[in-house]
């Protein structure tokens, strides 16, 4: 009775390790072909030079460019909203009130929206309502901000990335010792003073965290910004807000299903693929190292 | 943790506190306005279908999901055909491929992720741990896109060839990359199930002489249990709205069909690869907007589900602990 137990008990823990290996294998399969098939055309002249040849040639210098400056608007605009929520949430609303628990639910059900329906909110409300608008306005109904521009895609995944700042910024918060905030009360600090003053240079590193995780996520989204801004081919770089932009992740996708000749993109499509793996895993192994220290403070810093 | 007291005369003090006190609640309500929003912005381009006759002679509810015969004779039938001469907008076939591509998607991702949970919560040595958490959080970083490439350039190939599919890019291929979006979700909120399940739990049944994987999977697995069932039904929600793989895996032909080697296109899919060309305000447009609708209402009523039961879960532990 005993040793059948013992052996069933056995085959379990086999298969739970065996599922273990499964992910750990698929994810090590991705991430070495595209290393091997990828590397071989990265070099300077890729990354800073653009496509030539109808994509069969040249670099994608202006994929890289666009992405950055993607990122950059949408950082400017994510981090004020995503720190202020969580600072709402933590510092400012009582605890368990009705508000902190709806926008809690709210940050949770934006987490879950696909990011096809806000390429859609993007499309309806961003350019069509809000461009459009604007364009009535100020410029006499010409269209200017009523198209497709980095300022809506950036925007768009701002919402979309906020979820990821007020997760981060709240663990951080919450990992700093109470007594910092009832010490700076009783030294006559005001609501604000404390905050400014105490909790959020304290809380640098989970902003930063949020930050990093959301850019992440935004530098490979692509879903939400192939109707609100992404573009093929451009020959200019995207110097004012409603320009249109090139983007890694939309390249990545023209590229593999509309090119006429497959065969002859392949090296540059999987080095373009593994410049924005690369970026992704870059910034995702720098978040987890800044967390995974300020968990260690939020264990041992009492 | 409770917010501190502060004495009311320094709650709202000068007029930068005031300030700030405005600006921070006012970007709080960002979140629920931007939900709101986006729920006020879809459906208006939505319910022509419902409201506008001119659109409904194109594209009415019926026309959606009852069988239409093309021209007088013809037999009834599912088809989305929106740019033809006489357009079809059956949703059946996209409904079909959703269907698929989802449920493929989780039977493979959810045994993975719970099993791999499981380990990770219960027998792991610290080492492993610290190999697989590490792993998922990679995994989770991929852009979807990527995971699509990987699908259509490599894994395609290998399927294929190993089984000789009539169709290279199918549900199979599909439901496999929309399993590595799954993975990841599934794993994160059954670890926290799983160690959430006090520890006085375990060592009261190992008291008892029970062993290890008795523990586990009498104690731990049921007691967790609405987490892990949580789980599956956020990661269905993940998986029914996840766009570039199935647009890039699939084969993208709206095939009304029930075997998984045929190629599918899935509603998120269609949106994609359809509202680049369609014209602002005509059938289709509103068509498009009608099928985002319809995701948006799903994955909303499925995220909302499975985070209360998390929350009723977590709050029951706590109680027993």
């Amino acid at each position: 009775m005993v040793e059948r137990s013992r052996i069933i008990g056995g085959t379990f823990q086999v298969f739970c390790a065996l599922a273990c290996i499964v992910i750990i294998a698929m994810l090590a399969v991705i991430l070495g072909n595209i290393l091997i098939h990828g590397l071989g055309t990265i070099s300077f002249k890729f990354l800073a030079r653009a496509p030539e040849a109808g994509m069969t040639g040249g670099g994608i210098f202006p994929a890289i460019f666009g992405t950055f400056a993607l990122v950059v608007l949408m950082t400017i605009a994510v981090i004020p909203l995503g720190v202020a929520t969580a600072i709402y949430m933590h510092e400012y609303a009582p605890k368990r009130s009705r508000m902190v628990h709806l926008v809690r639910l709210a940050i949770q059900n934006l987490a879950g929206v696909p990011a096809i329906v806000f390429g859609l909110f993007g499309l309806g409300f961003f350019i069509e309502f809000v461009g459009r608008g604007v364009d009535q306005t100020f410029y006499g109904g010409k269209l200017v901000y009523g198209q497709p521009a980095i300022i809506w895609a950036s925007l768009t995944l701002a919402l979309l990335t906020m979820p990821t700042v007020v997760v981060a910024t709240e663990e951080a918060l919450r990992a700093i010792p109470q007594s910092y905030r009832e010490v700076a009360y009783s030294l006559g600090a005001t609501r604000w003073q404390m905050i400014r003053r105490v909790v959020l240079p304290q809380a640098v590193g989970g902003i930063l965290t949020g930050g990093i995780l959301a850019v992440s996520r935004g530098s490979g989204e692509v879903a939400p910004v192939m109707f609100t801004g992404a573009a093929y081919f451009l020959p200019e770089l995207p110097t004012r807000l409603n320009n249109q932009f090139m983007e890694l992740g939309y390249h990545v996708y023209v590229m593999t299903t509309q090119s006429p000749d497959v065969e002859a993109t392949k090296p540059i499509l999987y080095a373009t693929v593994l410049v924005l793996l690369s970026l992704t895993f870059l910034l995702n192994f720098s978040a987890i190292m800044i967390r995974a220290q300020i968990r260690k403070r939020l264990r041992y810093g009492r | 943790m409770t917010a501190p007291s502060i004495p009311e005369s320094r709650r709202s003090g000068n007029l930068s506190d005031r300030f700030a006190s405005f600006a921070i609640t006012g970007s709080a309500f960002v979140a629920i306005l931007s939900l709101i929003l986006i729920f006020i912005f879809i459906g208006k381009e939505a319910l022509p279908i419902l409201t506008s006759a001119e659109i409904r002679k194109e594209a009415s509810l019926s026309k959606l999901f009852v069988p239409q015969s093309a021209r007088p004779g013809a037999d009834p039938e599912y088809t989305w055909q929106p740019v033809s001469e006489i357009p079809k907008y059956s949703l059946l076939p996209l409904l079909a491929g959703t269907l698929k591509a989802t449920i493929i998607a989780t039977l493979i991702a959810i045994p993975l992720a719970v099993l791999a949970a499981l380990f990770t919560a219960e027998f792991a040595p610290p080492w492993a741990r610290e190999t697989i958490k590490p792993a998922i959080e990679i995994l989770a970083g991929i852009p979807s896109v990527v995971v699509g490439f990987f699908c259509l350039m490599v894994l395609a190939g290998w399927l294929q060839s190993a089984f000789g599919w009539t169709f290279r890019l199918n549900a199979i291929t599909a439901g496999i990359g929309l399993s590595l979006a799954v993975i990841p979700i599934v794993y994160t909120v059954c670890e926290d199930a799983f160690s959430s399940v006090p520890q006085t739990y375990r060592d009261g049944s190992i008291a008892m002489g029970a062993s290890s994987w008795q523990t586990a999977s009498r104690v731990v697995l049921p007691a967790a249990m609405p987490g892990v069932l949580a789980a599956c039904v956020l990661g269905f929600g993940r998986a029914i709205g996840e766009t570039m793989i199935v647009l890039m895996a699939s084969g993208n032909a709206a095939i009304l069909s029930f075997l998984p080697t045929d190629s599918i296109r899935t509603f998120s899919a269609t949106i994609a690869a359809e509202l680049g060309e369609v014209v602002v305000g005509s059938p289709h447009y509103h068509v498009l907007f009608f099928i985002g609708a319809f995701l948006f209402v799903i994955t909303f009523a499925i995220n909302l589900f499975g985070h209360w039961w998390v929350g009723r879960l977590q709050k029951k532990l706590q109680g027993a602990s």
